[in-house]
């Protein structure tokens, strides 16, 4: 299941975890990015915490937390290449895993059609 | 209120438009971000091709006076830079800079002898205040006049045979040169100068033409539109300051490590020593050092450290010596690198110093600018 938050991150819920990223949206506002820093795994987060910073050329970032949980997985690829962000933004450009509190709050995000409403 | 609408648009707004540019408001111009290729590859590719700016934002004026010589309107500028003018012989181009009475830096210009007057450009956001301090001061012998003309600078390593296709003559021009020149029948005046680094041409075009020369330009295979995202981060790695960033009123010249622009002419000693404001602190400082300096700094690591960071003497954080006027990620460089000012204490080349970077201290090493080397012709 697709959920996104209205700060443009994506999640791909499989159970209690959560693959998050930011969305095509959020990328091509930011342009060419070059430098990302993740979260430790291990580390809890609250909703709309600071979890990860992305860099483009000219400005710097944060990725919120989109729910309360713990950091299962982060993406490594994305530290050596953040082009790799730019070119598959919700695929291999994916960020971290979480895993989450309280599962049922993901219910709460916008899904995929209410979040291409925003964005148009 | 849609704050869009307030904003002044340059004659090359609907060009912008047409190439899908992301338009963002700059000194209350509408002006073009990036092109859809990106600034990293809008970047490169002035790197290595040639790329078309529109920087009609920027003031162009006229300084003329009233006498009708040009020596008359050199002498009345120099009472307000502290560069040689009168030394300027025609068709050349000088960077220079107004100065306030404390020394520091009001705006930063370029300033050419065309025919028996001068042809100055100013920043956007200063162009304002520029033409009154003009008028204020040296109003009552020169007529200072805003030119409404495009400007438009050509940069990049193809930029001189892309222009050559228009108009053979440019080939012979050097660094800082400036000509009239008719570009299919339009009439421009050509310098051989830009803000990039690179080899390149800035061209003062009539407003109702300046479409047309543009258009001809970017026909050129080798030629792509430019935004300001990629225009900051080649000045930035050419190492060149960014009036309001890198320089201001807080900011002298010699500070500014910008002495290679004040000739003998204007220091102590020299056949017209003085005479503009701030000289006092500005030629003790030629003579004595400034006790701070901008340099170049280059930090490890791939963070990005951005203006407005602290920097520190050690990596606790507990002693803080200077602060990032500008910095980013150079595309050319594939590093990040960055410019502030540190006390001479910490201003040598190689010296390592700390930069705050979302709380983390991170280690920055001063280096030798320009980060990339300039490929001017001398």
């Amino acid at each position: 299941m697709l959920k996104f938050t209205a700060e443009h991150e994506w999640l791909e819920l499989d159970g209690d975890v959560a693959t998050v990223g930011i969305t095509t949206y959020a990328v091509e506002q930011l342009g060419d990015l070059v430098f990302v820093e993740l979260p430790e795994v291990g580390k809890s987060f609250a909703k709309n915490d600071d979890a990860a910073t992305v860099e483009s050329v000219k400005a710097a970032s944060e990725v919120y937390c989109p729910l309360d949980g713990e950091i299962t997985a982060v993406n490594e690829a994305i530290v050596a290449d953040p082009s790799l962000i730019n070119s598959d933004p919700q695929g291999a450009g994916w960020f971290f895993k979480l895993k989450l509190k309280n599962p049922a709050d993901a219910d709460g995000l916008l899904d995929e059609a209410a979040y291409k409403e925003l964005i148009a | 209120m849609d704050d869009t609408a307030a904003l002044k648009k340059t004659p090359l707004h609907a060009l912008h438009l047409s190439l899908g540019a992301r338009m963002v408001p700059f000194a209350g111009y509408d002006m073009p971000v990036q092109y859809p290729a990106g600034v990293m590859k809008e970047h490169l590719h002035t790197r290595t091709e040639a790329g078309l700016f529109d920087v009609s934002h920027m003031g162009q004026i006229i300084v003329k006076a009233k006498s009708g010589t040009y020596e008359d309107a050199a002498l009345a500028l120099e009472s307000l830079v502290p560069v040689d003018i009168l030394g300027l012989a025609e068709g050349r181009q000088r960077y220079g800079f107004f100065t306030d009475d404390t020394g520091g830096i009001l705006d930063d210009l370029m300033i050419t002898h065309v025919d028996d007057h001068l042809f100055v450009v100013v920043n956007a956001a200063c162009k304002e205040a520029d033409l009154a301090h003009l008028q204020a001061n040296i109003g009552d012998q020169c007529d200072i006049t805003l030119l409404n003309r495009a400007l438009i600078a050509l940069q990049g390593p193809r930029a001189v045979e892309v222009l050559a296709e228009l108009w053979a003559d440019v080939a012979a021009m050097k660094f800082m040169d400036v000509r009239h020149c008719r570009l299919h029948d339009i009439s421009c005046l050509v310098s051989r100068s830009g803000y990039s680094g690179e080899d390149g041409f800035e061209i003062s075009i009539p407003a109702d033409k300046a479409e047309d020369v543009a258009m001809r330009l970017l026909e050129h295979p080798d030629v792509q539109a430019i935004g300001l995202g990629a225009r900051d981060s080649l000045r930035l790695e050419a190492g060149l300051c960014l009036y309001g960033n890198d320089i201001d009123t807080t900011t002298s010249p010699v500070e500014a490590a910008l002495e290679w622009a004040m000739q003998k002419a204007r220091r102590a000693g020299g056949a017209r020593a003085g005479g503009f404001p701030g000289s006092g602190r500005i030629l003790s400082e030629l003579e004595n050092g400034a006790a701070r300096r901008r340099v170049g700094l280059k930090p490890e690591g791939k963070a990005p450290v951005r203006g407005h960071a602290k920097l520190y003497a050690d990596a606790e954080g507990k002693t803080e010596i200077g602060e990032v006027t500008s910095g980013g990620f150079g595309p050319s460089v594939e590093g990040p690198v960055a410019m502030g000012y540190l006390p001479i204490s910490h201003a040598a080349v190689g010296n390592q110093v700390y930069a705050e970077v979302r709380g983390k201290f991170l280690p920055v090493t001063v280096s030798a600018l320009p980060f990339v080397t300039p490929t001017y012709k001398r």
